[in-house]
């Protein structure tokens, strides 16, 4: 009896067996490591841990330290300018390229290729490609003296008040092809009914663009967001290929503050302050996402 | 056939571990990966596989800041190598209090180490609760001026004798188009210059007051204020050095592009790889010319705990290797350091490295801050004073406001 009504419903838990049990190892792994990982950080980092972690509770002892580090605050602005600027530029030259590309240009595979290649390389040859390129004595202000122009000077990894926009001028030339590929990819994705029915309205082609168009891509607006933004809090690699943090610490990013914490200064516990309060960067860019991807969708 | 010839392997598989078992193979790290460096390290190499053992070498490419943390991995993550080289003091001290190291007291009193290493400071750093976990090597010293003879004839002064004849000729320095004072942008480079300026101007009491003892109101006080003083002129000097490392900043010296650098004595051996000669092409200032006193950091090996019976033997006969007469003066002279030992001949040596010998042998030495402080004070003050030396904007006062606080809480 009791077997019939259970044929009837089945277990929830028995569906899909198969790929249920090939999903627990992942499914392990995220709890374990990135879950785990991160609780356990967290937690070491209210005691006073030095080169070995241990359980000696000191408050928030670690945090006060962070806050009233000079050289973290220097990280924490400098990842905001390097933060809002590379946003702001790598979404408009990348849709704009995006744009140019799609108008049906000749030889549109040979520039795509062109553009996405500096993404081919890593932040380490990116970071010494441009050393080189803005050092003074061998880069463009070299070349430009040596065209005649002899008072001109562009050195900014050499000038503390602009050096993070020469990182920035690397990390946008590395990363701009891959959010251009990602528009056009969303430009691809617009219907070619919805050009011609603007046409047809007699709808200038930017206006097309700017109240249609950006509007229908939405998700592919939000993807690369979500790409660039966790691109941008984990910057690290570029910053040591190109000036090391300096000069002196005026190009320090946080990322850099937690490894150099960590290892060169034996302190975990102050690394992992500072790996905490970037977690908590990186929450209240995905969780504002997530709600939106997800929870939206279930509303509509 | 086949079978015989697997027999064969298979019998080769067990018979040769079994040969070569006696003479065990020790993995070394260290970072010595310059030139000189590693000219340096085969002597130690040669002398080790002497002893029918091998040394397998593991240089570290990127100086100690980068080797460091992968040392320490290794060994706290269960990988431990032969040996390791830290600068001794307190880089490895909490991995001798995890019980990672081996104790190598048996070996020092057996080879007599408290009698024949000097200064007996050396040691000490070693010990940490009466036993002794590492074989210093060298003693580096920081306290060095190095100035290039040739800038100063093209600036048409003399080349000065002390610190404050050499501030007083930075004007006509930068006259001839010659940056006065070389300094690398790496943290520890600025800051180590501090280090040797406070020795130099404030004396070795204070210098021990303010690291020794961490005295927070002697840091804050006006004979360290006249230090930043003398560290403020040091920045303006150095203005318009722009490079990284310190071999490219002895490089603008040997050049003749700057006309000096505070550097320790590793980089005496830049000098004689471009064959210049103390005295003739550069003169070097111990103490700045001023306090004629040396520093006695400088590098240790350290032996994590093995498992392997016969290499632990190995790391014996390597420790005693290390400190061994005949090595030490090859070693030492290769790397442009002073031996730790008092009791050997180094008769090959160059003027600079006989200032150093004699200093040492009058007993006007310190303790280095990597002795004195731990890396996580030592970091601070990196990161304090390679703001200070790049930040035109940043006075003297604040700078020993945030120095003092650093001192205030140092451990």
């Amino acid at each position: 009896m009791t077997g019939h009504a259970k044929a009837g419903r089945p277990n929830q838990l028995l569906r899909n067996l198969n790929s249920k049990i090939a999903s627990i190892p992942m499914m392990l792994t995220a709890v374990v490591i990135f879950l785990g990982g991160t609780l356990w950080t967290v937690v070491y980092s209210f005691t006073n841990s030095k080169l070995l972690p241990r359980m000696k509770f000191v408050g928030l002892d670690q945090y006060e330290r962070l806050w009233s580090a000079p050289r973290w605050l220097v990280s924490i602005e400098n990842l905001a300018i390097y933060g809002v600027f590379s946003l702001i530029f790598s979404l408009t030259i990348g849709f704009v390229l995006a744009a140019f590309m799609d108008q049906k240009i000749r030889f549109e595979n040979t520039f795509r290729t062109i553009f996405l290649y500096p993404f081919a390389l890593s932040f380490i040859v990116t970071g010494l490609v441009w050393q080189w390129i803005l050092n003074p004595e061998f880069g463009v202000q070299s070349v430009v003296r040596s065209l005649g122009w002899t008072s001109f000077a562009f050195d900014p990894l050499y000038n503390q008040e602009i050096v993070i926009y020469g990182i920035l001028i690397a990390a946008l030339w590395q990363g701009t092809g891959l959010v251009m590929c990602l528009m056009l990819a969303g430009l691809r994705g617009i219907d070619e009914d919805i050009w011609k029915a603007a046409r047809v309205d007699g709808i200038p082609m930017w206006k097309t663009y700017i109240f249609i168009i950006i509007p229908m891509m939405r998700a592919v607006f939000i993807t690369t967001l979500v790409i660039v933004a966790s691109g941008i809090v984990r910057v690290y690699d570029l910053v040591v290929a190109q000036t090391s943090g300096g000069p002196g610490i005026a190009s320090e990013v946080p990322a850099k503050y937690v490894y150099d914490y960590m290892f060169q200064a034996q302190n975990l516990g102050q690394g992992f302050a500072a790996s905490t309060m970037m977690l908590i960067t990186v929450a209240i860019i995905i969780v504002p996402w997530a709600y939106l991807e997800f929870g939206g969708r279930k509303r509509g | 056939m086949k079978s015989r010839l697997l027999a064969a392997v298979l019998a080769a598989g067990v018979v040769l571990p079994l040969g070569m078992a006696k003479a065990a193979e020790l993995e070394v790290t260290h970072w010595w990966t310059s030139g000189g460096e590693a000219a340096a390290v085969a002597e130690l190499a040669k002398a080790f596989n002497a002893t029918g053992n091998k040394w397998i070498d593991g240089a570290i490419a990127g100086a100690g800041g980068t080797a460091r943390p992968i040392m320490v991995s290794r060994i706290t993550g269960g990988d431990p190598m032969g040996a390791t080289q830290f600068n001794h003091g307190r880089q490895a001290e909490e991995l001798v209090e995890a019980g990672l190291m081996r104790d190598l007291t048996d070996v020092a009193t057996r080879e007599n180490w408290k009698d024949i290493i000097k200064p007996s400071s050396l040691l000490d750093s070693c010990t940490i609760d009466g036993k002794i976990y590492c074989a210093p090597v060298n003693i580096h010293s920081w306290q060095w001026l190095w100035l290039s003879n040739a800038a100063f004839e093209k600036a048409g002064v003399d080349v000065p004798k002390n610190w404050d004849e050499f501030v007083a000729a930075a004007p006509a320095l930068e006259k001839a188009g010659i940056i006065p004072l070389a300094v690398g942008g790496q943290p520890w480079q600025s800051a180590g210059a501090f280090d040797v300026l406070m020795v130099a101007i404030a004396g070795k009491d204070v210098f021990n007051k303010v690291f020794g003892d961490k005295d927070a109101e002697v840091a804050a006080g006006p004979e360290i204020a006249k230090v930043f003083k003398a560290a403020d002129d040091a920045r303006k000097m150095a203005k318009g050095s722009n490079v990284q490392d310190w071999n490219q900043a002895t490089n603008l010296v040997i050049t003749g592009k700057a006309g000096g650098q505070i550097m320790g004595d590793w980089a005496q051996g830049e000098f004689q790889l471009a064959g210049q000669t103390a005295g003739k092409d550069y003169t070097c200032l111990p103490g700045l010319g001023v306090n004629e006193v040396i520093s006695t950091g400088g590098d240790a090996f350290y032996f994590p705990v093995l498992e392997d019976e016969e290499k632990s033997k190995a790391q014996e006969v390597l420790a005693s290797t290390l400190l061994s007469p005949a090595t030490q003066v090859a070693f030492n002279l290769k790397k442009g350091s002073l031996p730790v030992r008092g009791d050997v001949d180094l008769a090959a040596a160059n003027d600079c490295m006989k200032k150093g010998l004699d200093i040492l042998a009058k007993g006007n030495v310190i303790q280095g801050t990597d002795q004195l402080l731990s890396a996580d004070s030592q970091k601070q003050k990196e990161d304090l004073f390679s703001e200070f030396f790049a930040n035109a904007s940043m006075t003297p006062e604040d700078a020993q406001k945030r120095f003092a606080d650093i001192i205030g809480s140092a451990d």
